[in-house]
């Protein structure tokens, strides 16, 4: 009996993936006895979604990608009923996709795109719920941090903090009532880690936090999730009934007197959530600002109690580290920063999805040994690191091993991993400008720095962007970076500066070249731009139509022409041709 | 408030307030109002208020700090624009243009006849596909000028349809 499993993340199901799984029902009635269809998370290969995989009864199987629901007629009397790989729809031992599953290492991901998320026996038969198992049956509480130190487990939130000293300050502190929290508020824009675990392999983290709340004595605990994660947060709330069922959450849990419970609160749409006092905030049904640390969560935090929060990342390690030991864990990776981490690899990068390295790799081996390099083969120019927080790191640095070492070196932070990939067509001007508007719009407003010194930074890299800025607009920029940085009380407020600090550093040129030149050598910035008329033009009066302020010249089905001093840049022409007759540059 | 009002206004599933029972669950409570009429009214807020206890003038203040409350009704249609760095790169800001182009409505803003409402969002989530909208829910991902066009004046033609058919079977 064959298994045809169908992956079903958001990013399998924006790609159009319940259609081809409808498309298999169908197929499933007219031949009931010839599959068996499951769905599963992702796998990783975003870029490749629909991705199909069938598998044979001894557990070998082809995956394919791209996957429509026209396909699926071909994929079903060829390969599950005949027996024969189509090999052009072939992901699986494509020599394109070479190096991509090669190159990693997979501890958190290990289950994701392998097992169906919304069954539990699939979690265990994996050797899901082992390692609580054992914590609970052959470890005390200090062994099991003792684990987690020897790992060497770093919070994969950004910060980088050692999870098991965090787990030891919590279990230290006084007071009876201790709580866990996961941070499940992944909010940089283009970064997807998180998600995609909790869609994927919602159980691990479950498992994690179990392991977390006996090693400190907890029982209680929240997950906070982003509510832009509806599939996020239907998994985790079918995950803890599956367990509340099993046995596996509530009062005596296996056996062994051990009582936990996990609950789920959805965000409400706030980037600042994510540092932790203001996670708190926001599930004590406050707004979400945060506050002056010490003291720090782990000596009074949710309802005043000592807590223990860490990210979905982190709780995801955990369980493999009890089962398999933390000096397994500790094999990987550098001297200061052990294991693996996940990136959310997006931009311009030609396998954009979910990969899980060892740390230390460098960039130029994540960029172009795992996913494949810069998508068009265009030049590779920069990566930008940790989403809004984090920094741009030029190409020529692209031998930079990735840890919470080196990174920090270069004025970017290790973040929760997200990647995006730019090239030759990226503004590093308008990156800055644009990671600054996020981080603006997100502040909360309580320290007047962020509040009010992010708003004049992101002022600046407009009047930049539009080609009115002055080379004083420079140092003012990097005046207000040193101040926000200095006084602001939060992880958001601090690092806000970073991408305007680190491509003033690395791209300080493209700036000049804004103010001096008044050119956006990336042809990006659109009132630097200049718009012409090429010989594609059908002279069907379209953009003379659109144009605002009658710029456009021509005879119906002649060539047109743009009058440049009437032209204000809008880019209207360009968007309304449809002949790729106006080019910009 | 006076309970007449209370009870003029028709109430929404308040039960996460009786599981949890203390402040914790303002912000699940307004979620769940907002889940009902689709946005968090001022009589919501007072009811809200009425039940919990916390004072108006905080909830108030709870709702303008997450970007997830609205206090205005949506269009019958939402269509969201994601401005997630993948999509930024990829030309986020064309698509809006085109969007605007064909909707004459800016981000947050619904159109006159309350068929569609325009929405920037931080990340859909399949930076593979960038750029990328939604539409009610649907995903529409590699776009370009001419496409997203045809998306939009596809949708506007769909809606009028409705709107038509819906009329219709008044007048029938």
């Amino acid at each position: 009996m064959k298994t045809v499993t169908v992956g079903l993340g958001t990013c399998g199901i924006s790609a159009g993936g319940e259609k081809v799984f409808k498309a298999l029902q169908e197929e499933l009635k007219d031949h009931p006895n010839g599959f068996i269809l499951k769905e599963t998370g992702c796998v990783g290969m975003c870029y490749r979604e629909v991705l199909v995989e069938v598998t044979n009864g001894s557990g070998t199987g082809h995956l394919y990608g791209e996957v429509t629901p026209e396909r699926v007629g071909r994929i079903i009397d060829e390969d599950v009923l005949g027996d024969k790989q189509i090999d052009e729809w072939l992901v699986s031992g494509d020599h394109r996709e070479k190096g991509f599953f090669e190159n990693q290492i997979r501890i958190v991901l290990r289950n994701c795109g392998k097992i169906d998320p919304g069954s539990i026996d699939e979690y265990i038969a994996v050797g899901g719920y082992q390692a609580i198992r054992t914590a609970l049956t052959s470890m005390s509480p200090e062994q099991v941090i003792e684990e987690v130190l020897t790992s060497g487990l770093r919070g994969r939130g950004g910060a980088g903090f050692p999870t098991g000293m965090k787990w030891k300050f919590t279990k230290a502190a006084p007071g009876g009532k201790k709580y866990i929290l996961c941070n499940a508020d992944e909010g940089d824009p283009g970064a997807f880690m998180d998600r995609s675990v909790l869609e994927s392999d919602p159980h691990a983290v479950l498992e994690g936090m179990m392991i977390a709340a006996y090693a400190i004595g907890a029982d209680d605990s929240y997950i906070y999730c982003r509510a832009e994660y509806p599939k996020a947060v239907a998994r985790l709330r079918q995950a803890i009934g599956q367990c509340r069922a099993k046995g596996l959450l509530g009062e005596n849990i296996l056996g062994t007197g051990f009582k936990f419970d996990i609950k789920v609160k959805e965000g409400a749409g706030a980037f600042v959530c994510g540092e932790e006092t203001a996670l708190i905030a926001s599930i004590e049904g406050r707004r979400g600002m945060p506050r002056f640390r010490p003291p720090f969560p782990a000596q009074s935090g949710l309802w005043g109690k000592p807590t223990n929060i860490n990210n979905v990342e982190t709780y995801a390690n955990v369980p493999w580290i009890i089962l398999n030991g933390g000096a397994a864990f500790a094999a990987y990776g550098t001297q200061d920063s052990k294991g693996t981490k996940v990136f959310a690899m997006a931009g311009k990068v030609r396998r954009t999805g979910l990969v899980e390295v060892p740390m230390g790799i460098t960039i130029d081996q994540i960029v172009f040994d795992v996913c494949g390099g810069i998508v068009d083969d265009k030049k590779f120019k920069a990566v930008q690191i940790g989403g809004p927080s984090g920094g741009c790191i030029p190409a020529s640095m692209s031998d930079i091993s990735i840890d919470y070492q080196n990174i920090p070196k270069t004025g970017a932070i290790m973040g929760s991993g997200g990647l995006i990939v730019m090239d030759e067509t990226t503004c590093m001007v308008d990156v800055a400008r644009y990671f600054l508007s996020f981080t603006q719009a997100e502040s909360c407003g309580k320290c007047t720095f962020c509040r009010i010194g992010t708003k004049r930074m992101l002022e600046i890299l407009e009047r930049i962007c539009e080609g009115k800025g002055t080379m004083d607009d420079l140092a003012n920029l990097d005046e207000l970076s040193d101040q926000i940085k200095a006084a602001s009380l939060c992880g958001l407020g601090q690092s806000a500066p970073n991408p305007v600090v680190t491509t003033l550093k690395y791209f300080r040129d493209e700036y000049v070249a804004h103010i001096v030149d008044k050119k956006c050598p990336a042809h990006v910035c659109a009132p630097l731009l200049t718009y012409t008329i090429n010989d594609q033009c059908t002279g069907c009066v379209v953009c003379a139509k659109a144009c605002p302020t009658n710029a456009i010249t021509g005879e119906r089905k002649q060539m047109h022409f743009i009058t440049q001093d009437l032209c204000i840049k809008c880019g209207k022409c360009f968007t309304v041709c449809r002949f790729d007759a106006v080019v910009k540059e | 408030m006076s309970d007449q009002q209370t009870n003029e206004f028709k109430p929404f599933n308040v039960d996460v307030w009786k599981f949890d029972g203390h402040a914790g669950a303002l912000i699940p409570l307004l979620q769940s109002a907002q889940d009902t009429y689709g946005y968090v009214s001022e009589k919501a807020i007072d009811y809200i208020s009425h039940v919990t206890g916390i004072p108006s003038a905080d909830i108030y203040g709870v709702v303008t700090f997450y970007a997830q409350f609205r206090t205005k009704p949506l269009g019958k249609h939402i269509i969201k624009v994601c401005n997630g760095t993948a999509c930024h790169v990829n030309g986020a800001k064309g698509v809006y243009e085109v969007i605007q182009d064909e909707l004459t409505i800016t981000y947050d803003e619904t159109t006159d006849d309350g068929e569609f409402s325009l929405l920037s969002v931080a990340c859909i989530g399949c930076c593979s596909l960038a750029p990328v909208i939604t539409i009610d829910g649907e995903t529409y991902g590699r776009l370009n000028a001419q496409k997203l066009r045809k998306i939009i004046r596809d949708a506007k033609r769909q809606a009028r349809d409705q709107a038509k058919a819906a009329a219709g079977e008044v007048t029938a």
